[in-house]
């Protein structure tokens, strides 16, 4: 089977604009969750979300660096997060695409979890006060999940695979390993694979809230409020933004001299068969996934040096990902490290998997593993095994893998490991 | 030169996103501003928002140039 291999990396979070403008924040333990200010919460029991921070400078998101005036009412933010994901990790690798034949063998499969959410809401709102005739030609369009791909697409010249996954909070991680598979099987040389989400408008937050998954009890002091394995958890913190890798064929990747961050050496996949929006009580979905990642490339959970968890701060979820963890690394979760990133970022549901697989990428090429912030009192669960808890952590990391669960019982894991 | 047509223009720039000067009376949404054919009913859509008037379908898909819409529009006014 032919080695896929990461060349560039791209994200928009709630910390910053880019990839590493993101990862220096994340190890400076800061946070980019905040009061929402850009519509009305008072009506909503959860009144804080991770924002992408925008403006003109460094770190700073401004949507017009990537789209243009005319094209930004045929996308939902959603869209322009991923496609500027996908500009910034396309730059990093410096693969610029521009006879037919590498056109062709370049493809892209960016996922969302739920995709244009406010346009939806928006849309509705005309058509249910008399106004269909007000709804924009570019509405079904700038909604549609599979329109990252296709936009990036448009604007790249990539005319290989174009694809959307939607897993809900495991499309980051889905859209990875499967556009990894595509080029093992040789559907492709390169794939722009991610995640992007923006759904942190009231009809979302309203949504998420009714279904008690958000925390409520930290308004006042939002970046608080992601604290995953804390006693003091009550519910993950909506996140927005998008992640995107360059994932590559190796000997491609060589002959063109590429900068090379780390292998994507196993992909696996499992389903709870439990809930709709419950993980499995024994975490045996998790423990799948994780297990047939490892298995798929070809290690052992003792190769394991970091674990991105999922970790996304909810009572039920952190300690049975734990409980997971344990089962399947036994003695050696004692040796290795884990720690939910979400603690700084807050859930980006489509985009999660995306820009924690950026951070698995940069804990394996910078040496150094991010913090779990927030986690002052870690539950009972938590002995014996590093969380990482406050401050990030200088190890040599050779394979990380990363985890991402989503609802209707959806689970995909990833491991990276060092070239 | 009319209000109508100042106003025509000014939608027309900051919907197609074009230079002020290349929207001259003669200039055909798609084939000299760029348009595609989705771009058009959302100038349209401008058109009737703006002017609080209602282009019907048909009428619309006559309104090429910068000149129909300024037409069709004083036509409608008066």
């Amino acid at each position: 089977m032919r080695r896929v291999v990461v060349t560039g990396i791209g994200a928009v979070t709630p910390l910053a604009s880019g990839a590493q403008n993101t990862w220096q924040k994340l190890l400076n333990s800061q946070s980019g969750i905040k009061s929402i200010d850009t519509f009305d919460v008072s009506d909503i029991p959860a009144k804080i979300a991770g924002l992408v921070p925008r403006g003109e400078g460094d770190g700073l998101f401004n949507a017009q660096d990537h789209v243009s005036i005319k094209d930004m009412k045929k996308m939902d933010d959603f869209i322009v997060y991923g496609v500027a994901a996908a500009d910034q990790a396309l730059e990093d690798s410096g693969w610029k695409p521009e006879t037919d034949e590498d056109q062709e063998a370049t493809g892209v499969l960016i996922g969302s979890g739920i995709g244009g959410l406010p346009k939806i809401s928006e849309s509705t709102e005309l058509v249910n006060n008399g106004k269909t005739r007000r709804v924009s030609p570019f509405f079904i369009p700038s909604c549609l999940i599979n329109l990252v791909s296709g936009q990036v697409s448009i604007k790249h010249g990539l005319k290989g695979p174009n694809h959307a996954v939607v897993t809900a909070c495991s499309t980051g991680a889905h859209a990875v390993g499967d556009a990894s598979r595509m080029i093992m099987l040789g559907d492709a040389d390169v794939m722009v694979a991610g995640g992007a989400e923006a759904a942190v408008c009231r009809l979302g937050m309203a949504g998420f809230a009714a279904a008690r998954a958000l925390s409520t009890g930290y308004n006042d002091t939002p970046t608080e409020a992601s604290r995953p394995w804390d006693e003091g958890r009550d519910g993950f913190v909506m996140g927005e933004g998008a992640g995107c890798v360059v994932l590559e064929e190796y000997e491609h990747a060589k002959a063109r001299g590429a900068k090379i961050y780390a292998e994507v050496a196993g992909y696996g996949m499992s389903g709870d068969a439990y809930h709709i929006t419950a993980p499995a009580e024994d975490g045996n979905g998790g423990f799948r996934s994780m297990r047939n990642a490892i298995r798929n490339a070809g290690l052992n959970p003792e190769d394991v040096d970091y674990v991105n968890a999922h970790g996304t701060s909810t009572p039920l979820g952190d300690e049975i990902e734990l409980g997971a963890v344990k089962r399947l690394f036994g003695d050696h979760a004692q040796k290795m490290s884990m720690s939910s990133t979400k603690s700084a970022t807050g859930h980006l549901l489509g985009a999660a998997g995306a820009i924690e697989a950026v951070f698995s990428i940069l804990a394996i090429h910078e040496g150094v593993v991010p913090p779990t912030l927030n986690l002052r009192n870690p539950s009972e669960a938590c002995t014996g095994i590093d969380l990482v808890p406050l401050e990030a952590k200088q190890r040599k990391v050779n394979v990380a893998l990363s985890n991402s669960f989503g609802f209707g019982g959806t689970n995909a894991s990833l491991v990276f490991k060092a070239v | 030169m009319s209000d109508v047509a100042d106003r025509v223009k000014k939608i027309v720039v900051e919907h197609l996103g074009v230079e002020e000067d290349k929207v001259t009376e003669n200039a055909s949404f798609i084939d000299d501003l760029g348009a595609d054919s989705l771009d058009t009913v959302e100038l349209v859509m401008a058109f009737e928002e703006e002017f609080g008037c209602e282009i019907p379908d048909d009428a619309a898909e006559k309104i090429l140039t910068v000149k129909d819409a300024i037409d069709f529009i004083e036509k409608a006014d008066s």
